[in-house]
């Protein structure tokens, strides 16, 4: 499991915006870069992200190997009731990872 | 034996040794820069289609002295009102040096409220970068930015 760093707000209004800061421990090896064999080393990145608020996907992002190590997103959503946030992170040989916060509205 | 010949073989030897270190100093370089397969071009027309690109709307903030282009913080943000009506449906940042032309995508919606993302990005040389946003309108909206890079992403360890 890879070590996450999640930001949302204690508590928030209703129809508030609130920042949503998210990292993840992750090399993003590019694919691109010679190791100290000096042969190409394969590909190891997170390909996607994505928040769901109350079961609904507010933010998506699609990640490529110019997205530097330790993937970092900050983004905003609505908040609207009290309900799970719920970050999953999709990657290559089969990574996946999924984190739950609470937003509490008030 | 003439003493053209002897300056001509002089002259040949110089070139070939020349050309020798030229090569040796070169290879290392042209095995670690691996080939573009799309152009930066093709990656917009990938992601915008045939629709027509306007300038405006979307500011794109990054540092445009970069010393370390392993992590480059940049920020993304859309004027738009964020409603069901007229919000943001996707961001796209491409380059224009890296191996390959895509930074990253994200795809909002009027549950995000604002259209401002931040995240920290590879540069792998001084080069301009180019984000664009679609609306729902189904319109495009771009901005570029420029960032002198000191140390690059990619080829280092």
């Amino acid at each position: 499991m890879a070590r996450t760093l999640i930001n949302v707000p204690k508590s928030a209004k209703a129809g508030e915006v609130v920042t949503i800061k998210t990292l993840i421990s992750h090399p993003m090896e590019t694919g691109f870069r010679p190791g100290a064999d000096g042969r190409i080393m394969a590909r190891d990145i997170i390909t996607d992200f994505a928040c769901h608020y109350d079961g609904r996907e507010v933010f998506r992002a699609e990640l490529f190997p110019a997205t530097a190590a330790n993937p970092y997103l900050t983004f905003t959503l609505v908040a609207q009731a009290t309900g799970p946030l719920t970050f999953t992170w999709r990657g290559d040989n089969g990574f996946s990872q999924t984190e739950t916060a609470t937003l509490t509205v008030t | 034996m003439t003493p053209s010949a002897g300056t001509r073989n002089r002259r040949d030897l110089l070139a070939a040794g020349a050309a020798a270190v030229l090569a040796i100093t070169v290879r290392p370089v042209a095995a670690a820069s691996p080939v573009r397969t799309e152009s930066t071009a093709e990656a917009i027309r990938r992601f915008a289609g045939e629709a027509a690109i306007t300038p405006g709307r979307i500011h794109l903030d990054l540092p445009p002295l970069v010393e370390n282009g392993n992590a480059v913080t940049i920020t993304v943000t859309v004027d738009s009102p964020m409603t069901a009506d007229d919000h943001v449906r996707r961001i796209a940042v491409f380059n224009d040096k890296n191996p390959q032309p895509n930074v990253v995508t994200v795809h909002l919606g009027p549950a995000s409220g604002r259209a401002a993302v931040t995240t920290r990005i590879r540069l792998a040389d001084t080069q301009r970068i180019t984000a664009i946003a679609e609306t729902s309108d189904g319109r495009y909206w771009s901005t570029s930015a420029d960032a002198i890079v000191t140390l690059a992403a990619c080829l280092e360890g």
